[in-house]
Parts: structure tokens; C-alpha cells; sequence
């Protein structure tokens, strides 16, 4: 549904260049969610806001249903849509709630009474009472305010939405009705959805597919479960590790990885993690290592490409 | 049976605003031991940053204020005590705190160094030069890489792990007995995460001091506390050891909570999640008796009408009618 080949995405600021995403190949099919996974700075966010046709390419195509995406026209705004991490801006404090949802139909040249009526609809699916609509966005509580901003971007019917960290600003205890939610409009509308998060059991429990980035590039990507049951790339090793299990019989693993992301303006050479990582070998810290077929993963990792998997594990 | 830090008994921590008094922390008891480290988890908007800012005397003003109850450390009572009293002989010196946000809880303008030192030189009246070098040595205790060099930069030219590391130094230079810890890896990302709470470890096993700490995320708790205490609407409603919670949470707030969260490793047929209904109660408007009785599903009719008091029930406390 949508493809992206050798994407890159490079700033320039104060004349040095920020490599933010660096050659990103991604296939996401119909119907399914996708997700993003990485620590802040990855690149995560830049690649959305390139879906989107928020930030420009560098380099690389991309393709949405088998077309070419060259300009971002109107008719592909109707079929992307995209929810924000933080319902409490993302969302017009001076409007009704009945004009944040129509605006997007209004934008498209929508009828009055079109409107009117997919006004209803959506929502009842997104589970906001009808009264809703007279309301402003002050009024509701966070989750009640992820739903509004759920059903803006059901308005125009869209193939695929991206969900960008939906839950993280939410309540504990309303994260899981969201969640629910957000399942249920997929069974129900068969959208696609691009998920990008840091939280790793979210994406575990959320995602049919997920990839892996570390400093604008894709480490390991392939069927989440795969992934989750026997992640090979020592990076994604380290993060899954390293994610605070809520049960206190398990210790805590902390000799995984050390130090800190690098930079993103210069990069490390090779490999971008192989200043952290404890496999290294010294082709990695020369050569940047391809993404290879390893049973259903694509894993980019020399190490483990030289069959000593073993050292990895 | 270790000796306690610190005896908070039915604390009560008002916040009178414009529109009404909200009841931010609701009689509000637990203790903390020496070398102990105690949870205090709840939902945004649940009292546990109030219960933290009540200890540390740094309630907003005016509006904020404590109305009753105790708050006891080695034996000393707190909550009476006069704001310049605090400064000079409580805040950084016998409770000290560790902040949610690095970016915010540096000052940009002064230099690393200079902030590790300020408590220094409060509290133990030394010259600057001698602060500076202790604050060196702060440095290098928490594991910032080359601390010599590192207290002339300033706080934009460090990460946010090692921003939190500057934090944790400045928190510890006066060997507190108690130390809170609001949120201080919610900002991190997982990895820098799992960093920082071992050097919380670290840093409590030197000094044996008592650690409050105040988070919303289930796993890091588990990874960190002996004991958790959760907070809801104002009220601890179940305190427990953190392998008994975990295992068999008693209130159903605690265990609504603990079956809504996803969790690695534990196979969801891409299912649904348990979720609790409702949202929780708008703090200035709480219901009669329990404040989670509307999302409840042991409700009963008792339930609306009074409120439950925190009983010891089998070396755990429980605020609810229904659980036994």
C-alpha cells in the first residue's frame, strides 16, 4: 500500500548536515499496522512527517497504492490521516468539537448535509455521545479528547492512518480503552495503520509488523512477533531488555548496551551503532552493513551476516 | 525491623483555587525506612507529586497548603514548620529531590558545576573553591565521564541521561535521609532509562537513605521499589509489598491497572486488553464515599456512601469495603 525506497532526509543547519533519516526502505500493507520503534532521535518522527509531506525528501521515492508519489495533491490527503501524540494541542481550544471534525470534509468540498452526516457516524463509531459536537475541547478529559482527534481523521474515510505515540500522553487507565478502540476501528474500517512509539510492549501487543531504527536507519524489521520472540539484531536485543517488565521477580538487565545515542550530524562511520555495541568487529566500524534476509527478519548487522549469530546471543 | 525515615500520617494537602478547594492529598498515611524504597504510583491528577511537594515544604503559594496530619522525619515533625526553617535545615540537606524533567530543572545560565555546589555551600558553609572540588567529586560519583572538565560546561552541552545524572549529584551532595525521586525516568529513553535506575540503586546502597519515588509506569516500579504504595483521587487505596502487589493485587484499582497494561514476552493474540471503564473523577468535584466506586466492579451500595478507611489486612493495607 505504501512504499518507500532509499528514502533520505537531510537538514542542514548552522552548515552542518543532520542525516535524520538515512536510505529507509518500507513496505506496509493493507490492512495491517505497522510500527515504528527507536529512541528519540532515530528519525522516527521525520519519517512520518515525509509520509505526510511535512518534511522534504532528499533522496528516495515513494509510492502510495502503486502510484508515484510526486506531489502531495488533495486526494492523497484524503486517503492518509494522522493522529498526534498530545490531544491537548493537537486539538483547537476555540472550536467546537462539531467544527474540528467537519473541517476536514469542509477542506475537501464536502456538502453541508454530507457532513452533517458523517458527523453522526463517525461519532457513534468512535464512542462520543451525540451532545459532543456543542462542546469545546476544554471540556473533555484527555481520553475523551484522543477520541475527537480519532475521529477527525476517520472523517474523510482514509486508507491509513498514521498513529503517532497515540497513547503515551494518556492516563494509565484510559490508555487500554484507546487502545481497544483503536483495534476495533481497524476489524471494523480495515484501515492501515503506521504506529510510531517508543513503547515496546504497546508496539508488541498493537503491531503485525514492526522496524526497528537507530540513528535514520532501519536495524531489524519483520513479523512482530518474530521479532519479539527472538530479536537477533543486538541493538533491538538491548531495547527490548531493557524495557521495565511490571513484575518485580524479574532483575533487571542492564549490561546490555552502554552510553548514549550519537549524533545524528556526525554520525558514527559503519555500522551507526557500533560505538555501544558489545559484538563490534572491526569491519563494522568501516562499512555500513545492508539489511539481509534472515528467515522472515531483515536484520543490518555484520556480525550476525557472518553466520556467528552465536556471538550475538 | 529497621527504623523509619519518615511517618506520614493522615496528611491532608489542600489547594484552594479559584474555582474551589481541591483535596490534592486525602488523609494520606505511610512510612519509609532506612535503605527502603517505596512506590508511590498513581494517574496524573492522583496527589502523589503533592504528597512530594508537602514533604519537601514546596507546596504552591498561596494556594497550597497543608490542613492536617503528620509528617514525621527522624522523629521531627514537618508540617508546621516555617519556610526559612525548611530552607536552612530540611531542603537539600535531610530531603532532597530528584526532578521529572532534565531540561527544565537545570538553570541554563549558571555552569554545571556552580549548581552541583550551591547545596554545598549552603549547607556545609564551605568556601567556593572547596565546593567546587566536592562538586567534582559529586560529579564523578554519579558517573559523569571526565568531571573536571565537565563542571565548566553548561547544562544545554549535556544529554538528558547525563543531565539526570547532574540532578541525582546535586540531590545526594549533602547525603540526605530522604531522598524523593518525581518521575526522574519518564522523560528518558529505555535504555538511558535502565542507567539511571541503577545508579539510584547505587546511590541509596552508599548512603542508606530512604527513597520516595514517584512514578506512573508499572514496570519501572517493579524494577526499583520494596514496597509500592497506589494512589488514587487523593487516597492511597492498597500499600504492599512490591512482589505481593505484583503477584495478587488486592484493590480493584490496583488490579484493573495491572491487567490494562501490555507486557513483553506475555503472548496477546493481538486480543483486547482489559480496560477499566469511566475516567477518573474531576478533583474538585470527588463522589461521596469511594472515589473509584464508579468505576468499580465490586460496587456496592456502601460504597457510595462512605469512604473506606486503609486497614492492615495480612501485612498489606487495603482501602475497600469489599476486598477481605
Amino acid at each position: 500500500m505504501l512504499n518507500l525506497r532509499a528514502i533520505k532526509c537531510h537538514f542542514q543547519t548552522n552548515g552542518q548536515i543532520v542525516r535524520a533519516v538515512d536510505g529507509v526502505n518500507l513496505d506496509i500493507v493493507k490492512g495491517e499496522t505497522f510500527a515504528l520503534v527507536g529512541e528519540s532521535g532515530c528519525g522516527k518522527s521525520t519519517l512520518a512527517k515525509i509520509i505526510l509531506g511535512l518534511a522534504p525528501i532528499t533522496a528516495g521515492s515513494m509510492s502510495f497504492a502503486g502510484e508515484p508519489l510526486i506531489k502531495f495533491n488533495k486526494r492523497f490527503r484524503r486517503r492518509v490521516q494522522v493522529v498526534f501524540q498530545d490531544p491537548y494541542s493537537s486539538l483547537n481550544p476555540r472550536l467546537k468539537v462539531s467544527t474540528i471534525l467537519s473541517e476536514p470534509m469542509w477542506a475537501h468540498g464536502f456538502k453541508r448535509d454530507e457532513v452533517t452526516q458523517r458527523l453522526e457516524l463517525v461519532m457513534a463509531l468512535v464512542g462520543l455521545q451525540t451532545n459532543a459536537g456543542n462542546l469545546y475541547p476544554h471540556e473533555f478529559s484527555g481520553g475523551q479528547r484522543q477520541r475527537i482527534a480519532i475521529a477527525r481523521a476517520l472523517m474523510l474515510a482514509p486508507e491509513l492512518i498514521l498513529l503517532d505515540e497515540p497513547i503515551s500522553a494518556l492516563d494509565v487507565s484510559i490508555r487500554a480503552q484507546i487502545l481497544n478502540l483503536l483495534q476495533d476501528l481497524q476489524d471494523e474500517l480495515n484501515i492501515t495503520y503506521l504506529l510510531i512509539a517508543h513503547d515496546l510492549a504497546l508496539v508488541q501487543h498493537a503491531s503485525d509488523r514492526v522496524a526497528v531504527m537507530y540513528l535514520g536507519r532501519i536495524v531489524e524489521t519483520g513479523p512482530t512477533e518474530k521479532i519479539f520472540a527472538s530479536p537477533q539484531h543486538p541493538y533491538t536485543q538491548a531495547l527490548i531488555s531493557a524495557v521495565p517488565e511490571p513484575d518485580p521477580t524479574i532483575a533487571r538487565n542492564s549490561n546490555l548496551i552502554r552510553g548514549e545515542v550519537a549524533s545524528a550530524i556526525e554520525p558514527p562511520t559503519g555500522c551507526h551503532f557500533h560505538p555501544r555495541c558489545p559484538h563490534k568487529i572491526d569491519r563494522c566500524t568501516k562499512e555500513s552493513p545492508p539489511l539481509v534476509a534472515r528467515e522472515q527478519v531483515q536484520v543490518s548487522c555484520w556480525v550476525i551476516g557472518s553466520g556467528d549469530l552465536n556471538v550475538a546471543k | 525491623m529497621s527504623t523509619n525515615v519518615l511517618e506520614v500520617q493522615d496528611l491532608q494537602t489542600h489547594l484552594h483555587l479559584r474555582r474551589g478547594v481541591v483535596k490534592a492529598v486525602n488523609q494520606v498515611s505511610f512510612s519509609i525506612a532506612y535503605g527502603e524504597t517505596l512506590g508511590l504510583i498513581g494517574e496524573s491528577g492522583s496527589g502523589k507529586t503533592m504528597t512530594g511537594l508537602s514533604l519537601l515544604g514546596l507546596l504552591p503559594r498561596p494556594a497550597g497548603r497543608i490542613v492536617g496530619g503528620s509528617i514525621r522525619l527522624n522523629g521531627r515533625e514537618l508540617s508546621q514548620l516555617n519556610q526559612a526553617t525548611y530552607a536552612a535545615q530540611i531542603r537539600g540537606k535531610e530531603i532532597a529531590m530528584i526532578s521529572q524533567d532534565p531540561m527544565t530543572s537545570l538553570n541554563p545560565v549558571f555552569s554545571i558545576g556552580s549548581q552541583v555546589a550551591a547545596p554545598i555551600r549552603r549547607h556545609r558553609h564551605d568556601t567556593d573553591q572547596t565546593a567546587l572540588a566536592l562538586a567534582t567529586e559529586e560529579l564523578h560519583r554519579v558517573r559523569v565521564p571526565s568531571p573536571a572538565l565537565r563542571i565548566s560546561h553548561f547544562p544545554h552541552q549535556f544529554s538528558g541521561g547525563m543531565r539526570q545524572r547532574v540532578i541525582a549529584a546535586m540531590a545526594t551532595a549533602c547525603r540526605p535521609n530522604l531522598l524523593i525521586a518525581d518521575e526522574p525516568t519518564s522523560a528518558l529513553d529505555v535504555t538511558i532509562q535502565v542507567q539511571l535506575m541503577d545508579l539510584l540503586d547505587q546511590l541509596q546502597d552508599e548512603s542508606g537513605a530512604g527513597l520516595l519515588f514517584i512514578t506512573h509506569d508499572l514496570g519501572v516500579a517493579a524494577s526499583l521499589c520494596d514496597r509500592v504504595a497506589v494512589m488514587y483521587a487523593g487516597s492511597v487505596v492498597e500499600t504492599a509489598a512490591v512482589t505481593d502487589l505484583y503477584a495478587a493485587p488486592a484493590h480493584p484499582y490496583t488490579r484493573g491497572l495491572l491487567a490494562s497494561v501490555p507486557r513483553i514476552g506475555i503472548k496477546t493474540e493481538r486480543g483486547r486488553l482489559f480496560s477499566i471503564p469511566g475516567t477518573p473523577p474531576d478533583p474538585l468535584d470527588l463522589p461521596m464515599g469511594c472515589a473509584f466506586a464508579p468505576r468499580c466492579d465490586l460496587v456496592k451500595d456502601r460504597c457510595h456512601r462512605e469512604s473506606p478507611p486503609l486497614i492492615d489486612k495480612g501485612g498489606r493495607e487495603i482501602a475497600c469495603f469489599e476486598v477481605q
